[in-house]
């Protein structure tokens, strides 16, 4: 679907060209991250699963409608809160599940985990458990597709608390003097964990890359349609040379910061959550949009529903049942060869 | 002793180490030098002068005083098919970029399941005694030696330099290299023709039977000055370099402590959990019962490197102390 994504570049916001079955492509993808979230939920409150567990649901429209509008072969660097950008990608559900389980069919043979898949498969160079820690990654695979002329564009996921990593700071700087094809987009879920990004962000996000003459952006990244539609034209920018953007995606984090943060009064009100999950979820923004331009009908979406959760389930019976690397596996690629 | 072949040609450490650079440039288009001042100027210590004539500022890149940020788009560049060698001025800048080298660099093969690879290089130097104090002076190569996913070359004559740099631009691993700022002038022998020197492949930079002194970049040569002051005294000193503090050639260490049945190690890193310790605790276990007195360690004072030239002098290994360490372990005091 990457490709198809991509044969649409010269949508300029007229939804209309874009054909229905491409939204019903990203309502599955973005209903398949949920499910998979949820199931993660279950497999590590029902201690199947070990380690960490940061859920993504509520954020789904920023990885599908960014990971739309890239080529396989472009590089995402990914976050803690990574899972949605690596499905997004092209990552398979089972594989996904061995990795989080521990298991050698997982993407990193399980020696990675919830926090570090990567598929260069799919041109996803890794989720990264340092905050703001895959910046220069990302700046860096931007660097080598311009040396290496390979047409490669990166996109560097990350949350509104990277913004306080002075490393970002370095790498947008030289991102601009160098005109890297690079998009920092940068998830704005209000938290930097428990606390409010605004007791530790000064001044508007947006100034910050403006700073360095980084051509940014702001979209609702509840709306799948609109964070679509903004990196298309933003990928044909900066693919053809114009150099790094900046895309401000505001959102929200249904969960909490990991799946053990449970009582969250303390930091935000029920109300808050329950407001944006009616109001301003971005499946049900979709589906609605979609039945209003009557181009589905609710069947289709609870079709869907059903699909996927099937292919959850299975997938992590998969992994479930998958071997556990052998112990031989220990000390193993600490050096390549 | 690997140098014999030069046909009389010498040039510097630091022609060494350009001659490296330039070779493996000319070789492989990937590879590129990004640092603070290494276009144009050169480096402050003039190392890589002319390098940019040759290549262009596309492969020899000045880039801003932001070493976190030039060590992480070489993690990012390696990870995606570029060789980088990311110039850190001064060892002291290192710890600037630890985020990059110690949780991204050296871990993204093994977290990958060893489907990424990191081939890049960062080259930085070492050494005290040149009156820059506190910030400027440190011998920090055991913090990158402590690291799983890092190798780490301290080379000490120009012969080694060469090779070693054209081995870590070649390694598909990050690797740390370290070169002592007061023998970027050292001149030795180099031959004209293609070679380079594997990792983990000591040197015995003079053989002898009495004693054995395991020393590492600049304190090769105060190794080599004792191992003189000794000879005269009729010690015979076997200095041993081991080149890369990772992979380390234990067996070479160990042979020779073996036949001598004493060590001292020498490093010019802080003494305290540092590489002597390392490599005193390697000869120790495997030549226990052949010793005929405990391993010695000498590394740098266990303090912030003092400016006044009266104080520093007192905080580095010197020719003398290594002699006098050698002597009272022979019973010669």
């Amino acid at each position: 679907m990457s490709e198809m994504a991509n044969n649409k570049s010269s949508v300029q916001g007229h939804t209309s060209n874009v054909d229905s079955e491409h939204y019903l492509h990203m309502y599955q993808q973005m209903a398949r991250i949920r499910a998979f979230e949820e199931k993660v939920n279950e497999l590590y409150t029902s201690a199947l699963m070990p380690g960490l567990a940061h859920l993504y649901i509520g954020q789904e429209a920023i990885a599908v409608g960014v990971c739309e509008a890239l080529k396989i072969e472009d590089y995402i660097t990914s976050t803690h809160r990574g899972h949605g950008h690596c499905l997004a990608k092209g990552a398979s559900v089972d594989r996904m599940f061995a990795e989080l389980l521990g298991k050698e069919a997982g993407y990193c043979r399980g020696k990675g985990g919830s926090m570090h898949i990567a598929d260069i498969d799919s041109g996803n160079l890794g989720a990264n458990a340092i905050v703001g820690g895959s910046a220069g990654i990302a700046t860096g695979a931007a660097f080598s597709a311009k040396h290496l002329g390979d047409g490669r564009i990166a996109v560097c996921f990350f949350g509104e608390g990277a913004l306080g990593q002075g490393l970002f700071y370095e790498v947008m700087n030289m991102a601009s003097l160098w005109t890297l094809p690079i998009i920092y987009v940068c998830e704005n879920n209000l938290y930097n964990e428990y606390t409010h990004y605004s007791e530790t962000t000064a001044g508007e996000i947006t100034a910050r890359p403006e700073a360095f003459g980084i051509h940014t952006e702001t979209v609702d990244g509840q709306d799948v349609r609109a964070v679509y539609e903004t990196m298309n034209r933003l990928v044909e920018r900066v693919r053809s040379g114009g150099g790094p953007v900046f895309l401000l995606c505001n959102t929200y984090r249904y969960h909490g910061h990991h799946v053990g943060d449970i009582d969250r009064t303390y930091y935000r009100s029920k109300e808050e959550e329950q407001d944006w999950k009616t109001n301003r979820d971005p499946l049900k923004i979709l589906s609605r949009w979609l039945i209003d331009q009557d181009l589905a009908d609710q069947n289709i979406f609870d079709q869907i529903e059903v699909e996927v959760k099937a292919e959850v389930e299975v997938g992590a019976e998969f992994a479930i049942n998958a071997p556990y690397p052998d112990v031989s596996e220990v000390d193993q690629h600490v050096y390549a060869e | 002793m690997s140098t014999q072949s030069s046909n009389g040609r010498e040039l510097t450490f630091g022609g060494a180490i350009r001659e490296a650079l330039a070779e493996e440039l000319r070789r492989d288009p990937t590879v590129f030098i990004i640092g603070e001042d290494v276009a144009e100027a050169g480096t402050p210590f003039k190392v890589l002068q002319g390098l940019v004539d040759e290549f262009g500022p596309d492969r020899v890149i000045d880039s801003p005083i932001s070493e976190a940020g030039i060590t992480g788009i070489g993690v990012g560049a390696a990870m995606t098919g570029m060789r980088p060698v990311v110039d850190i001025m001064f060892g002291d800048f290192v710890p600037l970029t630890m985020e990059q080298m110690v949780n991204q660099a050296a871990k993204v093969h093994y977290m990958s399941g060893g489907k990424l690879k990191v081939p890049m290089v960062l080259r930085t130097t070492l050494g005290a005694t040149r009156r820059s104090a506190a910030q400027h002076s440190q011998s920090l190569h055991a913090l990158l030696s402590h690291i799983p996913g890092l190798k780490v070359a301290v080379p000490s004559t120009p012969y080694d330099a060469k090779g070693l740099l054209k081995t870590a631009i070649r390694d598909n691993n990050p690797v740390a290299f370290f070169e002592d700022k007061l023998m970027y002038q050292l001149k030795g022998p180099v031959p004209e023709e293609e070679y380079t020197i594997p990792f983990g492949v000591a040197d015995i930079k003079r053989a002898g039977t009495d004693i054995t002194i395991v020393a590492t970049s600049s304190m090769v040569h105060v190794a080599l000055g004792a191992a003189e002051i000794l000879e005269d005294a009729g010690l015979s000193a076997e200095v041993i370099d081991p080149r890369t503090t990772y992979p380390l050639d234990k067996k070479t260490l160990i042979d020779s402590a073996i036949k001598t049945s004493r060590a001292i190690v020498v490093d010019e890193g802080y003494e305290r959990y540092g590489v002597t310790a390392e490599i005193a605790s390697v000869i120790a276990d495997s030549a226990f019962y052949y010793l005929d007195a405990p391993v010695k360690r000498m590394g740098a004072m266990d303090v912030p490197v003092p400016f006044s030239p009266a104080l520093e002098d007192l905080t580095v290994p010197t020719v003398d102390t290594v002699a006098e360490m050698a002597k009272n372990l022979c019973g010669r005091t």
